[in-house]
């Protein structure tokens, strides 16, 4: 059931989609020729005298399946609020492929070059139906003159479907959204992520309030939309981060303090010491 | 300076040789002509003799008659010379001369010029006050008599203005040019209208003279410009005092409590009309300490407003917390009910509340510059309302509770604040004060139904501009705007100056939503 | 593959829908014109010129009301300048009108009275061309779009929401009326417009000049509704909706927030402008007061009292408000703000859906008990 993920790769013609349309949104292709997704030099965030992010630096490669563990006030929501664009650093660098400057971007600028967030707490439209959710995500034009002229073709209609099917709301399409349960909400959320089609995911707590159950089912489809898709996923569940596989980055204090697969991490004294206190 | 009052001197020299007056030129005080009259008074105050003074009072009050070709005074039944002031037989058909208002102004001016020259050290300094506004040329001799008699250091400096100014006629243009000098050091307005004609070449022909005059109207104008300015930024600190007492409650319920309380303004006038209420009663009962009835209104106003506002929030805003929006609503629906309450309580017409007689008056800092008292009281109790709302913000229990509340309401409930209790309180607290901010402006505006109307907007501006949650903002931000808008007010005029300012805040806010003293973090959304 | 926009417009109302508007259209356009015209007055079938002219100005109200309700009911943004842009609807038209004067007014000259009585000699620049209607018309609806346009870029763009936005649209307003109140500013200052004589060149207070006048605003509000319906049925109206309730998620999903309000913002304002031409024909009078701050709040408590977030509350609100004020203005006029502060209390605290809401609440129950 997994492989049905490659319906969201774009199986229409170059262009029919791109920057030419994106109009208002300038902000060129993403290049992933060197093989780096998401690239963050020296980045500096403080609020106020406290150093939220300290000269940060971190590396995802295209395709790639990261972690990031760290303790909290590590760091860690707030260098996603950088990389989407809610906050901008003091200083540093932050690029997506090798040619687009994410500190220069507004958020759905952000989204629209192909980089999707889930937040720690899920956040949906609970006022919309499950479907309307699918497709107010849906990845296509969203400046308001189509949004006005926009009718749902059959295709369109087709991949809320698929998606619907695959985060298991397939009987729960016309319910408000406010009304499912926690995981629900949550698997949601990650469906609508899957229908913007982004190149790189940001999961912040993908898994908070699941069952055991949902929490394996949601770490085997991450696996598998790894190599296609760049994902960076959060985490203080160690047995989801095991599950997963993939480099594991350890933040501290705004910096990254580990890296490596899960085992090294683990058995780091610095990292321990961390996690455990002196 | 001192060359010319020689020379001033010398001239007077055959008049002051005297020791009564000469009959000829009491005389012609009776003549037909009035312009002969004023010519003889102006003679005769010149003299500065104390037998003028008699004369001319005599005159003033009608007890002076011609008799054949003598001029008399005659007071009941006795009759004096008028020349000597010997006492005479009483005349037979004594004729009085016509006393119109032209020469009764002359008289009252002459009279008052003559008092240079009385004993009394004060009633001398009110005269030579009282004479740089009608300084006339002839008098250049009798002041220059005055000065050299003077011995006060501050009537002495009024007396070197006033024959400064008589001197500008003077033929001599040395004379004029120490004259101009002189006056170039002053600051009235008066002075310059004085001035101003000898700055073109029909008015002066000498050039060293006019140039100088032109110069020292600059120099006058330059310092009127500070003073008007001063005025207007005192002018613009009382605004924002007033706008403080407003902005201070609004602190305290929106900034610090969340609440949007559109009512706010009718809070003021509630105050406003504890005030009136306290007036009437003083009135009624204790009309001897009639002055008294604004302190005791301080305290009145605050519990009346607060007691509303404790209604106000039990009743409907204690339903709506977090739901702004719909505050904003109801309690728009609230200042309909308070107004409409006044209308029927108090009429639709404005009452009246009058300053107490030791807020009248004010200081004269420059010659056109005066403070009134009442804005300078006004100014000190906004500074006394601050520090008492800052005392109990940040060193009383029920201040810290509110600060708990405000951060975090369910941990506060958790360790025992009772919240629902401290909510009414903080309302309470800052219904209160706009009261008090009623009782100021009861001082110095209109009291009536609408009053709230117009200061809800600017309230809202000052809160919005210092940034929500923060005393000090407020604080700033009510005296900048409040000086701002006056300083503009008399650049550009009041209506075009309040929209500049409504527009700069609205750009300004574009600028830095959260006001001037926003937090920073990522608490803040 | 895209639907034809006629059967999409068709599709913004449901049949029954489509049936009361058509009952409605039918009532203004000929049931009351014919009862009007054909029945003399002392008739009990007779509707007065008294009743026209109220209902009239009162659908112009409902007009804005739909307006607001598209910006803080489905955008969830209130405005409290909303007076504003009906007022300059107005004086846009207003212009046009006290032009049609010609050389009728009291002074018998080429300018308006309030110009010749401020000893100007000429028309301001701005007055260039409000003899012609289709440039009036044009102002009526571009004048306000304009000053949303500027006002809601900068707003929107720093992201002033809630009651910041609120207030900051009182103060706009509030200076707009400062400025109005002003005679140099060249709209007649303190008194406005008023003492029309004719529009197209037809008596203004003739019994049909007034009844094209009210079909126009019942056709103009039908088609408003329509229009409205259609909007929030739209992928535009639940993204608007979206960024109501979650506006962060809107934004990393890919949507830029501030060109949709914008858009409703806009649409918004251009509906209050031409409700506010179609009212002062009607009203006989235009004039700053329209702009006061307690008049735009007013509107809010028009949306609030029939439903925000339904199409069909707004109207009912307006007319439910502006009726009971008819009555108690003439009855009980000291009574009049005290029943409007209570109703805002009231319907705020007790009925947050609104008139349609208790409806539904009260259809609800009566379902269940059926069952």
């Amino acid at each position: 059931m997994l492989n049905t993920v490659n319906i969201f790769e774009d199986d229409r013609p170059e262009g029919s989609d791109g920057a030419d349309q994106m109009g208002h949104f300038v902000t060129g292709e993403l290049d992933l020729s060197h093989g780096v997704a998401l690239y963050l030099e020296d980045i500096t965030v403080s609020f106020d005298g406290f150093k939220a992010l300290n000269n940060l630096n971190l590396e995802i490669n295209a395709g790639e399946l990261r972690c990031i563990i760290g303790p909290n006030g590590a760091g860690k929501t707030t260098m996603m609020d950088v990389i989407t664009g809610k906050t901008r650093p003091d200083s540093g660098k932050a690029f997506f492929g090798q040619s687009i400057d994410l500190t220069r971007l507004t958020e759905p600028e952000i989204a629209h070059v192909g980089i999707g967030r889930k937040f720690q707490t899920p956040t949906i439209f609970e006022q919309h139906t499950v479907f309307e959710n699918l497709e107010l995500a849906m990845k296509t034009d969203k400046r308001v003159w189509k949004s006005l002229m926009a009718w749902l073709a059959g295709d369109e209609r087709d991949k809320i479907a698929e998606t619907l099917r695959l985060i298991r709301l397939d009987g729960e399409a016309d319910r408000q959204a406010g009304l499912l349960s926690h995981g629900q909400k949550q698997w949601l959320e990650i469906g609508m992520l899957l229908m913007q089609e982004p190149k790189l995911l940001l999961l912040d707590e993908p898994v908070a309030g699941m069952t055991d159950d949902e929490t394996m089912r949601t770490a085997e489809l991450f696996v598998s939309l790894a190599g296609k898709h760049s994902l960076v996923v959060v985490e203080h569940d160690m047995a989801f981060v095991e599950k997963l596989g993939g480099l594991v980055t350890v933040l501290h204090e705004g910096s990254v303090l580990a890296e490596g697969d899960l085992a090294t991490v683990q058995n780091d004294q610095r990292v321990i010491e961390v996690y455990l206190g002196r | 300076m001192k060359k010319t009052l020689i020379a001033l001197l010398l001239s007077l020299g055959s008049l002051s040789a005297q020791a009564a007056l000469d009959p000829a030129q009491v005389r012609p005080l009776a003549a037909e002509d009035s312009s002969d009259k004023v010519a003889a008074i102006r003679q005769l105050t010149q003299t500065a003799d104390p037998d003028a003074v008699r004369v001319l009072k005599a005159m003033a009050e009608d007890s002076l008659f011609l008799a054949g070709d003598k001029v008399v005074i005659i007071d009941g039944d006795k009759a004096f010379d008028g020349a000597t002031g010997e006492a005479i037989k009483m005349p037979a058909n004594p004729e009085s001369p016509t006393v119109n208002n032209r020469i009764r102004g002359e008289l009252a001016s002459a009279l008052a010029a003559l008092k240079l020259f009385d004993a009394d050290v004060s009633v001398r300094l009110a005269s030579a006050q009282k004479l740089q506004s009608q300084v006339t040329p002839e008098m250049a001799p009798l002041l220059a008599r005055a000065l050299e008699k003077e011995s006060d250091a501050q009537i002495k400096a009024l007396l070197v203005l006033a024959h400064a100014q008589a001197n500008l006629a003077n033929t001599d243009p040395a004379a004029r040019l120490a004259a101009v000098k002189a006056l170039a050091e002053t600051s009235s307005p008066t002075i310059k209208s004085v001035l101003l004609p000898l700055t073109n070449k029909a008015g002066e022909p000498d050039d060293k003279v006019r140039y100088e005059a032109i110069a020292a109207v600059k120099a006058i104008d330059s310092r009127l410009a500070i003073a008007e300015n001063v005025g207007r930024a005192f002018s613009g600190l009382s605004l924002g005092s007033i706008l403080l007492l407003g902005a201070l409650g609004l602190a305290i319920t929106y900034g610090v409590m969340g609440i949007i309380n559109m009512a706010h303004g009718e809070l003021l006038m509630v105050g406003a009309y504890a005030t009136y209420g306290m007036q009437t009663l003083f009135r009624a009962y204790f009309p001897n300490a009639i002055d008294w009835y604004l302190p005791a209104a301080i305290p009145v106003a605050f519990f009346a407003a607060a007691l509303v506002g404790v209604v106000m929030e039990r009743t409907v805003i204690r339903w709506l917390y977090g739901r702004t929006l719909e505050t904003l609503l109801a309690t728009w629906g609230l200042s309909l009910v308070l107004i409409q309450s006044a209308r029927v309580l108090f009429g639709a017409q404005n009452v009246e509340v009058s300053n107490p007689s030791w807020m009248s008056g004010g200081i004269e800092v420059m010659p056109n510059l005066i403070l009134p008292w009442n804005r300078i009281i006004i100014v000190g109790f906004a500074m006394f309302v601050l520090f008492l709302v800052w005392v109990l913000m940040n060193k009383t229990r029920l201040g810290m509770f509110v600060r708990a509340v405000t951060q975090n309401r369910p941990m506060a409930g958790c360790v025992g604040v009772p919240t629902s209790r401290i909510d009414t309180m903080a309302f309470a607290l800052g219904a209160g004060i706009a009261g008090l901010g009623g009782v100021a402006l009861s001082q110095i505006s209109n009291v009536g139904p609408d009053m709230g109307q117009g200061y809800i907007v600017d309230s809202f501006m000052v809160v919005v501009v210092g940034g929500v949650g923060q005393l000090a903002g407020a604080v700033w931000a009510a005296l900048g705007l409040g000086i701002f808008s006056k300083l503009l007010e008399g650049w550009v005029g009041a209506v075009i100056a309040k929209i500049s300012i409504l527009v700069c805040i609205i750009i300004f806010i574009q600028k830095r939503p959260q006001g001037i003293f926003a937090l920073k973090g990522r608490f803040v959304e | 593959m895209r639907k034809p926009l006629t059967i999409r417009i068709l599709s913004a109302l449901d049949k029954k829908s489509w049936i009361a508007l058509g009952i409605f259209l039918a009532l203004a356009l000929v049931v009351i014109p014919v009862l009007h015209l054909n029945f003399p007055e002392d008739s009990a079938l007779h509707v007065s010129t008294y009743a026209i002219t109220l209902i009239g100005k009162i659908m112009c109200y409902a007009l804005v009301a739909v307006a607001m309700d598209l910006i803080w009911g489905y955008g969830g943004i209130l405005s409290l300048g909303h007076g504003l842009f009906f007022a300059l609807g107005g004086y846009a038209f207003g212009m046009y009108l006290m032009r049609q004067i010609g050389r009728d007014g009291s002074y018998g000259a080429d300018l308006p009275d309030f110009m010749v009585f401020l000893d100007w000699k000429e028309l301001p620049w701005f007055w260039v061309g409000s003899d012609s209607f289709g440039w009036v018309a044009f102002l009526v609806m571009a004048v306000p779009a304009v000053v949303a346009f500027v006002f809601g870029y900068f707003a929107f763009r720093s992201r002033i929401k809630g009651v910041y936005f609120s207030i900051i649209t009182q103060a706009l307003t509030y200076a707009a009326m400062l400025l109005f109140f002003r005679n140099e500013t060249g709209f007649g200052g303190n008194n406005g417009f008023t003492d029309f004589k004719r529009v197209l060149g037809y008596s203004i207070t003739s019994s049909e000049t007034r009844l094209v006048l009210f079909g126009l605003t019942a056709i103009t509000l039908a088609a408003t509704l329509v229009f409205a319906a259609w909007l929030v049925k739209s992928k535009f109206g639940r993204v608007l909706t979206a960024i109501r309730d979650a506006e962060s998620r809107i934004m990393f999903i890919g949507y830029n927030p501030l060109w949709y309000k914008l858009t409703i913002w806009v649409i918004s304002a251009v509906l209050c402008g031409i409700a506010g031409a179609l009212y002062v024909p009607q009203v006989g009078i235009i004039n700053p007061s329209e702009m006061s701050p307690a008049n735009s709040i007013e509107i809010a408590i028009w949306v609030a009292v029939g439903g925000r977030g339904t199409l069909i509350g707004p109207i009912i609100g307006a007319f439910v408000v502006n009726l009971a004020k008819s009555w108690f203005t003439v009855s009980f006029p000291e009574y009049w703000l005290f029943f409007l502060g209570l109703l805002f209390i009231v319907v705020t605290l007790m009925l947050p859906q609104g008139l349609v809401g208790l409806w539904k609440k009260l259809m609800a129950k009566k379902g269940d008990a059926a069952c």
